[in-house]
């Protein structure tokens, strides 16, 4: 087996999935409809076995939340991106096919109000369970601070 | 015979779980039947408060996450910036982050060697090792006038030149490891109590291990190979030569003395490095006011308890729209309930000693 080169490893996935939109830098755009079909396929027909990275990043008009997948035998590495609207941020879990997603699921439903459906045990996992808010939301309100 | 299960709360006030970790466990006898861990007594918002700190200002944070590996996740900091920023870092920068970075993963390794053999009972174990680690301590201190938040990398570079007498000082560390290391392996390692204790718990399978997105030394301690500074060399690291110690069995004593293991290759490291190491500049040339443009950047380190990752989004402006710490603590940690299901109320903490977690980077 030659060995690929990670714009080739990308190229081929675009090719098998035009629904996929690559940006500029490299990163992959996902409709979230299709997120947990293109993820269960990464891992098994392009060998993605170890998800690195699992967050999410508020833009007051939609969540984007990111996956980082690597390979244990290979340098590569993927960086995806789901939008997920505001209102209602729901993304498909990703425990069944990776279980290290289990706590970093945990903790973006926590800090940022993504939920996972299908987690199987989606609760707060930093702070305490009588908060109400999520505060790595933009709006967020907080008390103190530089600004 | 009718019996009743019982809840047995451990922590998060408890010298074995290395900091404030909770977990409630399910007992039935002795046995673990189910465990709930609670993390996040030591959460303090640190993401939330770089939305409003500067770049050079996220760097002091870092030091708070792995406070037994500060300049490692300095590191990480510095190295997702670079990436971002598209740096070239200059040479002998890259060889003092290399000796630095080794030195404190040999110190992290040394109190995550301490505290197992502390956890399991063996307490002389325990102050050997931190006598040792003092000399690391010492030199960091040397570098950046702090013993646990150095704070000493930069976005570019490092903060300062090594200090004169700071090379003398590190080759006799090296030179004087290997005799430290046997003594260990005399009082900890070859100890058969320890090794009751330790042997054939808890085993991990390497296929399990990549699934729950396990790093560091409990990853290879399974036998996986994968430490990225060779799956993915990232600084210099593809220009030295280094063996990756893998265990078999991935039971506690593997993740044990992985670390004693990956000590002397730390060691080798430095070795190499301090004979390289070149003359020049220590920084890059940053502006002044560090804006990056628009985008985003991931990057990751191998830390001394896994895989460190640092996600940081820009918007253009003097602050980070964003910053997420990928902590190897919290991820492996995430495995534990799963793990010490049917395992005795004794082993739960030689299980988690052999994680070797820090609670200021499970919680940021």
């Amino acid at each position: 087996m030659t060995v690929q080169t990670i714009s080739e490893v990308k190229s081929e996935i675009i090719a098998k999935y035009p629904q996929i939109e690559l940006s500029e830098a490299g990163h992959f755009f996902v409709p979230v409809n299709q997120l947990a079909d293109i993820m269960l396929d990464l891992k098994v027909s392009f060998g993605f076995d170890f998800l690195t990275n699992v967050t999410a990043v508020d833009y007051l008009e939609h969540f984007n939340v990111v996956y980082n997948l690597s390979k244990t035998t290979a340098p590569d590495m993927l960086h995806i991106i789901t939008k997920v609207d505001r209102k209602e941020p729901q993304v498909p879990s990703m425990v069944s096919i990776w279980g290290g997603a289990i706590w970093q699921e945990r903790e973006a439903y926590d800090l940022l109000g993504i939920i996972f459906t299908g987690h199987p045990n989606l609760k707060r996992i930093l702070l305490d369970d009588s908060w109400e808010e999520h505060p790595l939301r933009r709006d967020f309100q907080w008390e103190g601070g530089r600004d | 015979m009718k019996t009743q299960e019982m809840l047995i709360n451990v922590g998060p006030q408890h010298p074995s779980t290395h900091g404030v970790f909770r977990v409630v466990l399910t007992l039935d006898g002795e046995t673990v039947v189910k465990a709930n861990s609670v993390p996040g007594y030591l959460h303090r918002g640190i993401e939330k408060i770089l939305e409003s700190r500067t770049y050079p200002q996220v760097l002091p944070y870092t030091d708070r996450l792995d406070y037994l590996a500060g300049l490692l996740m300095n590191w990480g900091y510095v190295n997702a910036m670079e990436e971002l920023m598209d740096t070239e870092v200059p040479e002998r920068a890259e060889h003092i982050r290399v000796i630095m970075g080794e030195l404190q993963r040999i110190a992290s390794h040394l109190v995550a060697t301490a505290a197992y053999s502390g956890d399991v009972g063996g307490l002389t174990g325990f102050i050997y090792c931190f006598r040792d680690r003092e000399d690391i301590m010492d030199m960091i201190e040397m570098v950046s006038g702090a013993r646990l938040t150095p704070s000493y990398m930069r976005i570019g570079g490092v903060a300062a030149d090594l200090p004169d007498g700071f090379l003398e000082k590190c080759q006799k560390f090296i030179d004087y490891l290997p005799t430290a290391i046997e003594e260990y392996n005399g009082l900890i390692t070859g100890n058969e109590i320890f090794q009751h204790r330790t042997k054939k718990v808890a085993p991990i399978t390497a296929e399990r291990a990549i699934n729950m997105s396990l790093s560091g030394p409990i990853l290879r301690a399974s036998g996986v190979n994968y430490d990225l500074r060779k799956a993915r060399p990232y600084s210099i690291y593809d220009r030295f030569e280094f063996d990756v110690p893998l265990g078999s069995n991935g039971d506690c004593f593997d993740r044990f003395y992985l670390r004693v293991l990956e000590m002397t290759e730390s060691a080798r490291i430095i070795r190499q490095a301090l004979d390289k190491l070149p003359d020049g500049p220590i920084n890059a040339k940053v502006p002044k006011i560090i804006k990056p443009a628009v985008g985003e950047a991931y990057a990751e380190i191998e830390s001394s308890k896994g895989i460190m990752g640092v996600y940081v989004v820009s918007d253009g402006s003097t602050k980070p729209y964003r910053i997420h710490f990928r902590r190897p603590s919290f991820i492996n940690l995430g495995h534990f309930d799963e793990l010490i299901q049917g395992w005795k109320i004794a082993d739960v903490i030689a299980i988690l000693g052999s994680f070797d977690i820090v609670l200021g980077e499970v919680d940021c």
